[in-house]
Order: C-alpha cells, then structure tokens, then sequence
C-alpha cells in the first residue's frame, strides 16, 4: 500500500513535470492556445489533408491526428508493415509529410477540447496504438453492448467511427448525431 | 443529346479510361522485363490469383478480400470496408497509376504471400487483372 503510494506520487510528479514542460515550450508561440487545459478551442480538428485521407483513409476511418497523443502516432508510423495486422507500408516521402502531420496535430500538442479531454483522462497511464484503448474512448463507449457493435454487421468494430457518428468525417463525435445502424438514436 | 451522341460520348470515355489503363500497366510490364522477367501470362496470373498462401500460419489469398469476379466490389476480410472492383472495364480509375500499383503490390504481396512478388509474378498478375479473358 505504502509503495502504492509512493508510486502514485513519483507519477504525479512526472505528469505535472511533463505538463509544465508542454506549457513552456506553448510559450514559444507557435502552438494556438496554452496548455491543454485553458482557453481551447471546442471539438476535434478535421482531417482534410488529401493525401491523409487518401493514403490512410483509403482502408479505414481517417482518425483525426486529435485523437491520439504524439508518442502513439510515432510508434504506429514506424510500424505501418505490421499495422494492426494488415501491411501498410509507405514510400519514405509520403511517410515522413504523413508522421509530420500526424504529430503536429496530435492529442497534447494542439488546444482543442476533445483532444483536451483525451489527455487528461489518460493522466499518467501508458499511451496505447489504439484510439479504442484510450481511456476516454473506453469510458464513453462503456455501456454499448456487443449486439449493437462487435455483433452488428453494419458496424463491426468500434474502429468504424463513421458508421454511428454520423458526422464523424467532421470531427464532430457529439452524442446527439448518433445513429446506430439498426438500433437508432444512441442517448444514455 | 441524341442517341448517337451518348453514343459517342461513352466510346470516347471507354476510349481514355482504356488507353490510361493500358499505359500504367504497360509501362509496368516494361519496367519487369528491363528486370528479366517475362514473357506474362493472364492464365499463370489466374491461379496466383485465386491460389491461397500460407502466411502468419494462416490461409490467405487474393480473392479474400478482392472477391472471385473482378467485375464486382470486394470486401475487406477483417474491416468490411468496401474494395472497388479490381476491372478496369467497369472501374475505369483501376490499374491507371503505376505508383498505386506498385504501392499495393508491395503491401499486398507481403500479406498474402508473406514476402514481396517478383517482377515475374507481378507482370503476371498485371496481365490477368487488365484483361482476364485473354
């Protein structure tokens, strides 16, 4: 128990160390807003680049950058030949102009409220690859049971962010716009 | 516009959506015999196609996503997400960039077969998906 909390508070510590570091280096000015937690712009960026949507969106969802904090994005760029099971690989322009995009716009570095929120849920915990294993994302989708996702033919997985958020493709994952197919409004 | 003129109209399109077809695949098939391979056949390219490799200790082809008739869209194993008929007779934008061919060669061929084609295999499949009834 001791030891538990002797862990709890060297974790504190490092989240507020890397916090603070986060806000100084906002002082350079070239980041919109301040820390993650002040004066953010509501909602997700949209992902609008073309060659994003294209290359990445061309096989699935194109998960706005916001999503997923920079350490997340770095690592599954580095391994798009084993990409979630499927090979994914990239020339080396294209990957790099795609790593960058991904990491200026990611969860942490940019001052918008979703992305806001998906960091501080992830407090000092580990950054998974995956958007579904993010705290945030787990506690929102919680309470949806199996039949109405994993064993729903038109959804599959809750990776399809699109086919339930209906405006998904705007970065817009407010709950009114939810249409689950064959299930209807989704409000809890 | 008259009859003759839609007429015209779709032979024209036929006629471009054929020529840049042909052009990519044709300056690819040339890049693989500058690499010693050749001559291709859409018959070899036929049972690549529908054959089914073992990679990952797991069966898998081709046709697992793309579908058996080239004429229709596939659909992902694993997503679902939909896959444009591999055709160029009714998917005009098919085999039309090289770049994109060769880019979906590499991560396709490293799925399926667990390790990259040979320009051999590549000018073969080429060679059927162009044109599967020769």
């Amino acid at each position: 128990m001791k030891s538990n909390r002797g862990m709890a508070a060297i974790a504190i510590s490092i989240g507020l160390i890397t916090t603070t570091g986060l806000a100084l280096c906002d002082g350079g000015g070239e980041r919109r807003g301040g820390s993650w937690f002040s004066g953010a712009a509501p909602g997700i960026e949209r992902a609008d680049t073309e060659l994003y949507v294209r290359e990445c969106g061309g096989c699935h969802f194109p998960y706005q950058p916001g999503l997923l904090p920079a350490e997340s994005w770095e690592r599954i760029m580095r391994g798009l030949d084993e990409h979630f099971g499927e090979n994914a690989e990239l020339g080396d322009p294209d990957r790099e102009t795609l790593t960058n995009y991904l990491l200026d716009n990611a969860a942490g570095r940019v001052n918008r409220g979703l992305p806001n929120k998906i960091m501080s849920a992830q407090k000092g915990r580990a950054m998974p690859l995956r958007i579904t294993e993010m705290r945030y994302f787990v506690y929102e989708h919680g309470e949806i049971p199996r039949r109405a996702v994993q064993d729903n033919p038109d959804v599959k997985s809750l990776s399809n962010c699109d086919s339930c958020h209906r405006r998904a493709h705007q970065g817009l994952y407010d709950e009114h716009d939810v249409r689950i197919p064959g299930f209807g409004r989704w409000d809890d | 516009m008259t009859m003759h003129h839609r007429l015209f109209a779709i032979l024209l399109l036929a006629a471009s959506g054929g020529t840049l077809a042909g052009g990519a695949a044709d300056t690819l098939l040339q890049t693989y015999r500058d690499q010693g391979a050749g001559p291709f056949q859409a018959e070899t390219g036929r049972t690549l196609w529908t054959k089914s490799f073992t990679a990952k200790d797991e069966p898998r082809g081709c046709t697992d996503c793309h579908g058996t008739d080239l004429t229709r869209a596939g659909r992902h194993r694993k997503t679902g997400k939909p896959i444009q008929p591999m055709s160029p007779a009714v998917n005009p934008k098919r085999l039309s960039d090289p770049k994109k061919i060769e880019k979906w060669f590499l991560r396709n061929c490293k799925w399926t077969l667990g390790r990259e084609c040979t320009p051999q295999e590549k000018g073969d499949y080429l060679t059927y998906l162009r044109n599967p009834d020769n």
